[in-house]
């Protein structure tokens, strides 16, 4: 389902950036639910500073401008915990001191209240993933790419609106690679939920499938922020 | 794997002695007397007959009491503050701001803290006099308990306000680990609350990295003699000031009665640990539970503010004591109830450092030798297990931090004695020895982190040019470090010039230091003396960590990439 019309997807409105006054970047983009748009740049072209914009994280010493809307909400002025964005990092960071499953229940919302039924939610998570059984496990046991899948499914247990991706595949070695991009990929789309993904592997890229938009601050053809005009995205699929 | 170099391990060997031999030595030096057993004055035989001249003593139940209660109290509470201010505010400008205000109250030895708190607080005091005689009609002191109060609370407010700062700076070095940032994130973007993030996320992972200094705390304030001298009760004083007071006694016989009463505080301080593993282990559960009820507490605004107020007023206090100490040492009068003083004059300060000159050159001279050793020391230790690639674990890390969990009087009775009888009492080398004792653990603390941070690939990029070991660490290790290296050795300065118990002892008398001059003058009447010799002790750490900061910036002042981050 598509929501109709502008409001529904995650839109970067005239969104600006600056670091002690040097402007570091400057977009204007709409997200679609089920679409992924995938912001390429070299290290230090300010991907990061982006993700941590529209997540809520952004640091003092930066300034920014223009809003970040969520299916019509401005989230822009919101705290972090408020603004309902998932996370995914370079590092999966599954929380050391908790057992696996306890990394998933931790993200189920408590409005889901029985015990039982959080845990079976929690299991089905790992089911869904292939990992049926590795509850009771140490997170620091599990392989990369099985950390990289419980670290998602963590993200989605906790429902989010919208997802972002922080170059999570960059860890996992290449045959890996490419089995958790199409699952993180697909549980997005299935999800309906708008996906940045930030990268610098052209297969990422690729695989996302969606627009691509380069931070180099040279060519943008396919790019959204030189229009500042509202995207048309691409299609989805 | 092949098995690394050969030869002894020296840095650990001199690291064990050091530390071990007079612990081990100490601790005899005061078990035997206990039992009734110290051939130099005549006792022959075992016995009990000190433990029961100790049990007989009135009040002792009170003084045990005393000791366990204001210890474990000021301990946990000053753990509280310091959590949950760091769990409300750690990330934000206002913790930026009250950082930089902690961090150099930890240099503050202890006595000149409590000297200046005693100035604030007393019936006579600061505040006091804020308040009269318009609001209180006081025209003269009034008679209160407040200092020395029987509970022990003006204590445990003194001891609470120089523990914040020193489990507020460890709080933050385990803060300062990779990722820990992207934790918050990550607990955030899933919906959590600050606190909350805090404490379930963040604080499992940096727990055991606070957990031994949090006991060398506990063991410390349980102990504690300074302190407890210039603002703990007096009828009775804790155990540990009343231990300190029959050892000093003519009636050399009491001796054995306070070695027996060292083992009793030995006990006391081992009691408070235990209690405070066991609610560590109900609040570990405690909170182990909640991490499955997926409950966000976002709305912990209220919280937050509240975790702010008991923060500022540590810091208010402290601060407002020491400027007390350096308006206490420019007046030339100040009587009650006025609040500011009368009548100014700085000839007193030109005489005290006349007077205290001797003092204060001790002072330096012990401070200087231990910071230096302990430094190198730490220095020599972290390179050797480096180059050796032991990992610093187990065994050896905790014999560095036992001297920190054992109460000071427990084995300095002992070690006392036995320089007695090697005629090594009062001497300069033995009060450097057992101020070494307390002084390396903190040096090591303070430079195994940096040490272990550093990116070994610098040395092995010089190891394949051919450099050999002493240059990497001559010139490429040491000269990386030499910001940290020079913070360990202020640290190490700081330490040594707070040492009261250990230059008491050891130092018989001949060896005086500005710290223990003016414990010996708090209790006088003189409050600009008290005063001077109080700012006198804070002069050396203030020089020590200057130096660290400047020396740096200086040598690296065309090397960007030497610059403190923000």
């Amino acid at each position: 389902m598509t929501g109709s019309g502008d409001s529904s997807g995650l839109r970067l409105k005239n969104v600006g950036i600056r670091l002690n006054g040097q402007p570091l970047l400057e977009i204007d983009c709409h997200i679609l639910p089920g679409t992924i748009l995938t912001i390429m740049g070299e290290s230090g072209s300010g991907k990061s500073s982006l993700l941590d914009f529209i997540a809520g994280f952004l640091r003092p010493d930066f300034q920014s401008e223009g809003n970040v809307f969520l299916n019509g909400e401005d989230l822009t002025f919101l705290p972090a915990q408020e603004r309902h964005i998932g996370l995914m990092f370079q590092a999966p960071l599954l929380f050391p001191h908790m057992s696996v499953l306890q990394n998933l229940l931790f993200a189920i919302p408590p409005k889901i209240r029985a015990r039982a039924e959080r845990r079976q939610l929690a299991q089905q998570a790992l089911e869904d993933v292939g990992l049926a059984g590795f509850g009771a496990r140490d997170p620091a046991t599990l392989s990369g790419g099985q950390q990289t899948r419980v670290a998602l499914m963590r993200t989605l247990l906790a429902e989010p609106r919208a997802l972002l991706l922080d170059e999570p595949f960059s860890s996992l070695d290449q045959t890996r690679r490419s089995d958790v991009r199409d699952l993180v990929f697909r549980l997005a789309r299935a999800n309906d939920l708008p996906v940045l993904l930030v990268t610098h592997d052209e297969e990422d890229a690729r695989s996302a499938g969606g627009m691509v938009h380069f931070l180099d601050g040279t060519t943008n053809e396919n790019g959204c922020s030189e229009t500042r005009q509202p995207q048309i995205a691409v299609s989805e699929r | 794997m092949p098995k690394a170099t050969g030869g002894p391990d020296i840095p650990t060997i001199l690291v064990v002695s050091l530390l071990a031999g007079p612990v081990c030595a100490g601790l005899a030096g005061t078990v035997l007397p206990a039992f009734g057993y110290l051939p130099v004055l005549g006792y022959h035989t075992f016995s009990l007959a000190p433990f029961w001249e100790l049990f007989r003593m009135p009040g002792l139940s009170t003084s045990v009491l005393l000791s366990f209660g204001t210890g474990l109290a000021a301990s946990i509470l000053s753990l509280a503050i310091v959590l949950l201010f760091t769990a409300a505010w750690s990330g934000t400008r206002t913790f930026h701001r009250l950082t930089r205000f902690l961090s150099p109250l930890l240099s503050v030895p202890h006595a000149a803290a409590a000297i200046g708190l005693a100035f604030l607080i007393a019936p006579s005091g600061f505040l006091a006099r804020l308040v009269s005689p318009w609001a209180t009609g006081w025209t003269r002191p009034p008679d209160l308990l407040i200092l020395n109060d029987p509970a022990g609370y003006a204590m445990t407010l003194g001891l609470v306000a120089k523990e914040v700062p020193f489990l507020f700076l460890m709080t933050l070095a385990a803060l300062n680990r990779p990722h820990i940032r992207d934790y918050y994130k990550a607990g955030a973007s899933l919906g959590y609350g600050r606190m909350s993030t805090f404490f379930k996320l963040i604080l499992p992972q940096i727990y055991p990295l606070i957990r031994l200094p949090m006991l060398a705390v506990i063991a410390y304030s349980t102990s504690v003699v300074d302190v407890a001298q210039i603002l703990g009760p007096t009828t009775p004083a804790p155990l540990a000031p009343r231990l300190v007071s029959w050892m000093n006694d003519p009636d050399l016989a009491k001796r054995l009665m306070a070695s027996a009463g060292a083992l009793l505080q030995l006990a006391v301080s081992a009691g408070a640990l235990l209690t405070y593993l066991g609610l560590e282990r109900l609040v570990t559960l405690w909170l182990t539970s909640r991490f499955e009820s997926g409950h966000r507490r976002r709305g912990d605004a209220l919280g937050r503010q509240a975790a702010l107020v008991p923060m500022l007023l540590v810091i208010a206090i402290m601060t407002a004591s020491l400027a007390l100490l350096g308006l206490w040492s420019a007046a030339r009068s100040w009587w009650f109830p006025a609040a500011l003083p009368q009548r100014w004059g700085i000839e007193r300060m030109f005489d005290a450092f006349g007077m205290g000159g001797p003092a204060l050159f001790a002072t330096l001279a012990i401070a200087a030798a231990a910071a230096g050793i302990a430094t190198a020391l730490a220095l020599w230790l972290l390179e050797a297990r480096g180059h050796r690639k032991v990992p610093l674990r187990g065994r050896l890390n905790t014999l560095i931090f036992l001297p920190l969990l054992l109460p000071q009087i427990s084995f300095l009775f002992g070690l006392q004695m036995l320089f007695l009888l090697a005629g090594l009492s009062g001497s300069f080398e033995a009060v450097l020895l057992a101020h070494l004792i307390f002084v390396f653990p903190y040096a090591f603390l303070a430079l195994s982190d940096p040490w272990n941070r550093l990116d070994p690939r610098y040395a092995k990029a010089a190891a394949s040019t051919g450099a050999s070991r002493a240059r990497i660490f001559w010139q490429i290790q040491l000269p990386l470090l030499l910001r940290p290296v020079l913070v360990t050795a202020a640290v190490a300065a700081a330490v040594s010039v707070g040492q009261y118990l250990p230059t008491l002892m050891i130092g018989a008398g001949r060896i005086v230091t500005v710290t223990t001059e003016s414990v010996a003058l708090a209790s006088g009447g003189n409050r600009q003396v008290a005063a001077l010799y109080a700012l006198l002790q804070l002069i050396i750490p203030l020089v020590g960590f200057s130096l660290a900061a400047l020396v740096p910036s200086i040598v690296f002042r065309h090397r960007a990439a030497m610059r403190l981050e923000r």
